[in-house]
């Protein structure tokens, strides 16, 4: 495969940029693998590229029912954050960040990381306490943080509604480091990092059935004919209860709810951060894309669906919490609006872990926050089947958390999905 | 926009309703072992396809109902009270 690099891009400019390689091959399935990925998004496809990479590991294939970046890869609002709180959570999701760091350089594909900063919102003094308490928790892990008083906020972001907001700002709780990437690059570039280390990426390739002895898998039916696996790992969010049940494994701790995202026309720079409040019944995530499309997105559509189309009152909400905060927008024009299917979880928090089946590892429950943890989601998960024990971050993300009571609710909204937003 | 039918009221936007969840659990009894409890609390099944689930007509008669309805195309197949009693209250009604 031919590497992106200054040379390259000067030497394919003689023949019209017409000598590249494919980004990535498009092989027949083999009859049997040592692992099969099921889910070629960005979960499943960094999982490939770490087991390769960390791993050695070889005879890996990544089963993908549609297209690479056809799913939740294509379907969020780019944002990469770790501003998390609890134990297990927040080690995970500052690995991911840093991980994100380094990860252009790391794929040799340009994820377009920018730290621009996520910039949270508070309107009253006990959401000023509250994020206080949370962002001091970790300042004391190590991951930066800071408060904004009013002043700074309105030297940094001026066009916020600090006038006559039914819920006057007060500040903000900033993490720098924190802020989006490119969603496409981030899978396409997994895509062609785990293929040029041997992994076979088959596309369009749905898994229609899973053959099972007592407790553990032999092959998966796809689309694309029989294969066997020794290992199999599903990262399939969105639609594991599906497959789950494919294998004859029952119920989850997960519902599968949409998600909608908007996007405008584009316009000159507005907004340089990643802007996020939520009060009063709103809920709103607001930043500006590199060509200059207004990105945003807000609450679910609050009943359980598999529907990959959104709901009309929720365009409503989102178009208001945006004028409530950014009167400014009031004349945009949205140009697309989707929704994609994610697990939520019982606690708001993921599954990496073991299951009943000894050759079958699950990688689920993302809920709102699939993308910043992409990178590390497949590292540890990567790690799980590698080594069969779960890394110390990920040992409490598993499915008897909730019988041992070690639920990991990080917005304590108890065990109703929806509320996990 | 769903359009729920409420037994009690008529066809109404979902707007109006908020969602409950699966309407197919039931609860063990009190003394029943912690697993029973973790699986009817916290396990689903999640269904892709027709499934039963409750909605409370919130901004309206506020009764329980118990909707089925597919997950996939959204389309409602049925709709009545939840609790026997009030189911049979609006059966009178109509």
């Amino acid at each position: 495969m031919t590497r992106f690099n200054a040379w390259n891009v000067f030497k394919n400019g003689f023949t019209g940029q017409k000598s590249w390689d494919r980004q990535w091959r498009d092989p027949e399935p083999k009859k049997e693998y040592d692992i099969i990925i099921v889910g070629g998004g960005l979960h499943g496809l960094a999982t490939a590229y770490y087991l390769a990479k960390n791993h050695n590991k070889k005879n890996i294939a990544v089963l993908e029912k549609g297209w690479i970046g056809g799913g939740n890869a294509g379907r969020n609002t780019t944002i990469v954050r770790s501003n998390y709180m609890m134990p297990g959570n927040h080690e995970f999701y500052e690995h991911s960040l840093k991980l994100w760091e380094n990860l252009s350089h790391d794929l040799n594909y340009n994820v377009m990381f920018s730290q621009r900063a996520h910039v949270s919102l508070f309107h009253s003094p006990g959401a000023r306490d509250g994020a206080a308490r949370r962002y001091n928790i970790m300042r004391l892990h190590g991951t930066d943080a800071e408060l904004w008083d009013l002043g700074t906020l309105k030297k940094n972001i001026p066009h916020l509604n600090y006038e006559d907001a039914r819920f006057p700002i007060m500040g903000a709780a900033v993490q720098r480091r924190a802020g989006n990437a490119r969603h496409d690059s981030a899978v396409w570039g997994y895509a062609r990092a785990a293929d040029s280390l041997g992994v076979d990426i088959l596309q369009n390739c749905e898994v229609t059935g899973v053959k099972r002895s007592q407790n553990n898998i032999e092959s998966l039916d796809t689309s694309r004919g029989t294969i066997k696996a020794k290992k199999v790992g599903f990262a399939v969010a969105g639609h594991t209860s599906v497959l789950w049940q494919m294998a004859g494994l029952g119920n989850l701790p997960i519902e599968s709810h949409k998600l909608q995202a908007f996007v405008t026309e584009s316009i000159k720079p507005l907004l340089d951060h990643v802007v996020v409040y939520g009060v009063g019944g709103a809920h709103f995530y607001i930043s500006q894309s590199d060509k200059g499309s207004m990105v945003f997105g807000g609450d679910l559509d609050w009943y359980k669906s598999y529907a990959q189309r959104g709901n009309l009152p929720i365009v409503q909400d989102s178009a208001e919490a945006a004028m409530a905060i950014m009167p400014c927008l009031g004349r945009i024009r949205l140009l697309r609006h989707w929704a994609g299917v994610m697990d939520m979880s019982m606690d708001g928090s993921f599954f990496i872990c073991k299951t009943p089946l000894s050759n079958l590892y699950l990688n689920a429950g993302w809920n709102y926050g699939g993308f910043k943890a992409s990178p590390a989601s497949g590292w540890y998960f990567a790690d799980l089947i590698a080594n069969e024990q779960p890394h110390k971050h990920v040992q409490n993300h598993n499915l008897e958390r909730f019988e041992k009571g070690i639920n990991i609710d990080e917005r304590g909204a108890g065990p109703d999905p929806k509320l996990h937003g | 926009m769903i359009r729920i039918k409420c037994p009690y009221c008529g066809e109404r936007d979902h707007s109006e309703f908020t969602y409950g969840g699966d309407a197919s659990i039931k609860y063990p009894a009190l003394d029943a072992p912690e697993s029973e409890w973790t699986k009817a609390i916290f396990f689903r099944e999640n269904i892709r396809g027709m499934q039963k689930e409750t909605w409370h007509h919130t901004n309206g008669c506020r009764l329980w109902l118990e909707v089925e309805r597919s997950t996939i195309t959204h389309e409602i197949k049925s709709v009545k009270a939840c609790h026997p009693q009030i189911e049979n209250i609006t059966k009178n009604k109509s």
